[in-house]
């Protein structure tokens, strides 16, 4: 096919920014470490304080950085294939509010303060209890906008729940924690963090990498794309469990991050032909790009504040958004 | 053996039957013409043969119960143009040509030489080709049909149900769409094409059925099935037919007044 070489290409320069954008992510933090004795201690195993910086602070931060990314950009582009729509973007499924409303609970209840995992785990708890009632509501033949509609009355009723902790929370400390966390941030996770989102994440992903042929041929919408041999009620299963799975897993280790899983494919679209499948991969190294360039610039720019990532991706993300719609308002109409 | 061998078809839509009681048989080598009014049940008769509505009584593909029939297999004996012509995203035209090889790859595989040239002939037929390289969304609407048209014919399916294939497009078109059809059919494979247009449909299709309020009013060649006193009870108006070239002329005059 026309356009295989440069669809490679592109696949191949966004593998090496994310590679390069990693490495970067390890040397950046209050530490100053030189690149060489930095890898060096990453690879120790005698321990001593650079190789506990490198190996339990900043590479635990690097990895999450690159898996939230890269989930963030594959479910968006995932949803906006399977809904055919490009306002699509991962949270519309109502389980980053749950997952946020089960973290909330965690932190509200003291949960979270009991065991590290305490807070993920609830969260993870609440993004599963979310994609089942998605799931319930639409049932087999629900179809795409049955689950949109059940997405959004689920997501509300997580944030109005989630207001409501706020409201009645017991001193305003707890308050702070609960709005702190839920602006979304990477600082402070460890390996443990990691190995407990890792298996959604992998298992969501295989979902959602699965889906490439089957979005193609969604582009001439739903009847043809059955006529062409797609079952769409597993392609319905695969994007709802396949978002669930590794977004709510995301959403447990890193709090709410906007705008990267709307953004990112409207930005890599035109470079892929607009081939849904070959947006799949792009969108997930350009997720994984984009999250850790955004982590390693709050580190910079107020290296002392904790500047929030969640915060970051939004104020970057929405004038960015808007240019877009600006640019491409023609074809939108 | 017939292609497709429809049996005593039934189908409701919200609760109202929409098909009741269909049988017919289609064969290697016919064009049929689905024709009949507004509501008539046209595209819900082409949509319930793909197994998208439910309904009872038998569809036969190829001589098998087309119940057991995965998505998959029926995507290699059946292709299906439908009304709605939206592309959602700015993929290419030959892209969107290419989609029609779909079924026959497997996952993750690039289109192999066999299927190239499949895809090249549909778009030289629907005369496509010159711009394959555009996107299709921006094309305009006739353009667009034929870009969809080229797609189904890439599917290369020994069954061609296509639902309203020929609305939009200009009478050159037109006739390069029916004599398309008549090809296929004339190399062995069938073509079930619903239609408003009578004059295209009697020129062109080697067989009419004519559907009215869910059930099949007739059944047989254009000239059979399209009489003046048929035309006026199941569309309410009053017709001219002729005759051109050895094929029939259809034209509409006027409706049939109330007395």
């Amino acid at each position: 096919m026309i356009g295989g070489l440069r669809f490679r290409l592109v696949l191949a320069l966004l593998g090496v920014l994310t590679l390069a954008l990693f490495f970067l992510s390890l040397m950046v933090g209050p530490a100053a470490v030189a690149f060489g004795d930095s890898m060096r201690a990453l690879f120790s195993a005698k321990g001593g304080a650079v190789a506990l910086i490198m190996q339990e602070i900043r590479l635990p931060r690097a990895i999450l950085g690159l898996m939230v990314g890269a989930t963030l950009g594959l479910s968006g582009a995932a949803l906006q294939g399977w809904l055919r729509n490009p306002l699509a973007e991962p949270a519309l499924l109502g389980v980053s509010a749950s997952a946020s409303l089960g973290a909330v609970i965690a932190i509200y209840t003291g949960f979270s303060a009991l065991f590290p995992l305490g807070l993920p785990l609830v969260a993870l708890a609440g993004a599963v209890a979310a994609v089942l009632v998605v799931q319930a509501m639409a049932g087999l033949r629900g179809g795409a906008l049955t689950v949109i509609l059940a997405g959004i009355a689920v997501s509300s009723l997580a944030s109005a729940m989630t207001a409501l902790a706020l409201n009645l929370s017991p001193n305003p400390f707890a308050a702070l924690e609960i709005m702190f966390w839920m602006l979304g941030s990477l600082t402070d996770r460890s390996m443990t963090h990691v190995w407990l989102a890792a298996p959604f994440m992998l298992v969501g992903w295989a979902m959602l990498a699965s889906l490439g042929r089957s979005l193609d041929a969604l582009t001439l919408g739903g009847d043809a794309a059955a006529s062409m041999g797609v079952d769409m009620r597993r392609v319905q299963f695969l994007a709802v469990f396949g978002t669930a799975a590794s977004v709510g897993a995301a959403t447990a280790v890193a709090g709410v991050i906007g705008f990267v899983g709307l953004v990112v494919p409207h930005m890599l679209r035109p470079l892929v032909g607009s081939r849904p499948s070959r947006l799949l991969p792009a969108s997930a190294l350009g997720g994984a790009c984009v999250l850790l360039a955004a982590d390693t610039l709050v580190r910079v720019i107020a290296p002392e504040r904790d500047l929030k990532l969640g915060v970051l991706t939004a104020i970057v993300g929405a004038p960015f958004f808007l240019w877009l719609v600006y640019k491409t308002r023609r074809q939108m109409l | 053996m017939s292609l497709l061998s429809v049996k005593n078809l039934h189908a409701s839509l919200g609760g109202k039957p929409v098909l009741k009681g269909l049988s017919f048989n289609i064969a290697a080598g016919e064009f049929v013409g689905l024709i009949g009014p507004n509501g008539a049940g046209k595209s819900t008769l082409l949509r319930t043969v793909l197994g998208f509505v439910p309904h009872q009584g038998s569809v036969a593909i190829d001589g098998r119960d087309a119940s057991t029939m995965g998505a998959k297999e029926r995507a290699r004996h059946i292709a299906y143009l439908p009304q709605e012509r939206d592309i959602a995203w700015p993929v290419s035209v030959e892209t969107v040509v290419a989609l029609g090889r779909l079924t026959y790859r497997p996952a993750f595989a690039a289109p192999d030489h066999a299927d190239r040239q499949i895809v090249e002939r549909a778009m030289r037929r629907m005369e496509i080709h010159g711009f394959r390289d555009r996107p299709a969304t921006e094309l305009s609407g006739g353009e667009k049909a034929r870009v969809l048209i080229a797609r189904a014919l890439a599917q290369d399916a020994p069954l061609l149900l296509a639902d309203e294939p020929a609305a939009g497009l200009d009478p050159s078109h037109q006739i390069t769409l029916m004599k398309t059809f008549s090809a296929l059919a004339g190399e062995g494979h069938a073509v079930v094409a619903s239609m408003h247009d009578l004059g295209l449909a009697a020129r062109w299709c080697s067989r009419l059925i004519l559907i009215d309020r869910g059930v099949i009013v007739a059944d047989g060649p254009p000239r059979a099935v399209l009489t003046a006193d048929r035309l006026r009870s199941v569309y309410e108006i009053e017709t001219y037919l002729g005759e051109a070239a050895g094929r029939p002329i259809v034209q509409p005059l006027d409706l049939v007044l109330a007395v």
